[in-house]
């Protein structure tokens, strides 16, 4: 592979996830904020909101999980290598 | 340019050759072993159906609660039934492919190229997944509803059209993506540190990974069932029209 692509793909893979890690760490941060707050405020719903939390939380990862599999992309199966 | 991970291969396939078509070797063998192990666990637990459930039957009934429990919140206490063995085939498919890939010491048999892991950390098994869950929510609305059902796609303004038919094509691709990423992100995490520490610290990773597991399963089928769910439910006047 061009020593050029390898690095900017590296470059870019590692961007990728940790840009991509950003914004669903801090929504995942504020939506356990809230659901700690909801389950002190209300603790007999404890169990609805713990479903809630970890379905919206998955669904905020997941947008992580995108980054990871650009990543993947570029390191294992890069479409410019030549 | 490959890096060697501990002998993680990814991208690296023992490839069948079935007319002309290529398969994923590694990834049907653990599949078959995936529902052996379901169609054995479920025999053996109703091979002998008592009054008071013990043992293996026992569990086994504690499952098929808990995935009638998601089918229920998601599709709704009156039309769940006829969903519930897709969503819970899902279920148990899924957490047993995640389960099965991380407790099983796979390394220790060796193919020709490409390594056995679980069936879901490779892209085509859960695009599959994810394709069918597409089908079966259209084929819900269609069947319930007739053609009354593409209705929704101009529900409440027309000028939502485009992100309506927009939706469909990204609830299979995100179905799939989360899924499979997050399986093959655990495998690479430990893989890493199998590769950097060789005892004991990967193990916190691999319980970690084993409850990510589970509830990447729990989250596919309750999203199947929550497509499911949204695909029956009218608007409630239609209902009530005729």
């Amino acid at each position: 592979m061009n020593p050029t692509v390898a690095a900017a793909s590296v470059i870019a893979a590692s961007l990728a996830v940790g840009l991509a890690s950003l914004g669903p760490g801090l929504g995942q941060g504020n939506a356990a904020s809230r659901a700690v707050e909801g389950i002190a405020r209300q603790p007999e719903a404890d169990g609805k909101i713990r479903g809630t939390l970890l379905l919206s939380l998955a669904f905020m990862e997941a947008l992580t999980i995108y980054g990871l599999v650009v990543a993947l992309v570029l390191l294992f199966a890069n479409p410019f290598a030549g | 340019m490959m890096i060697n991970f501990a002998a993680l291969e990814v991208g690296k396939h023992f490839y069948w050759h079935i007319g002309k078509l290529e398969v994923h070797g590694q990834v049907l063998i653990v599949t078959w072993i995936v529902i052996a192990v379901l169609v054995i666990l479920s025999s053996l637990a109703t091979r002998n159906l008592k009054r008071i459930p013990d043992g293996l039957q026992n569990f086994m009934e504690y499952a098929l609660e808990f995935v009638q429990d998601v089918a229920k919140t998601a599709i709704g206490e009156r039309e769940y039934r006829p969903w519930l063995p897709f969503v819970g085939t899902f279920f148990l498919f899924i957490l047993v492919s995640n389960w099965l890939g991380a407790l099983v010491p796979w390394k220790l048999i060796t193919l020709p190229e490409g390594e056995l892991a679980a069936p879901t950390s490779d892209i085509n098994t859960t695009v599959a997944l994810a394709l069918l869950v597409s089908g079966l929510y259209f084929w819900a609305g269609i069947s319930k509803k007739g053609l009354g059902y593409f209705a929704r796609y101009v529900q409440p303004t027309p000028i939502l059209l485009p992100i309506n038919i927009l939706e469909d094509f990204t609830k299979p691709l995100s179905l799939s993506f989360r899924l499979f990423g997050n399986i093959l992100a655990d495998e690479l995490v430990v893989g890493v540190l199998v590769f950097l520490v060789p005892v004991f610290v990967p193990l916190p990773m691999m319980a970690l990974g084993l409850f990510a597991g589970s509830i990447q399963a729990l989250i596919f089928a309750t999203l199947a069932a929550t497509y499911i769910g949204e695909a029956l439910e009218g608007h409630g006047e239609e209902e009530h029209g005729h």
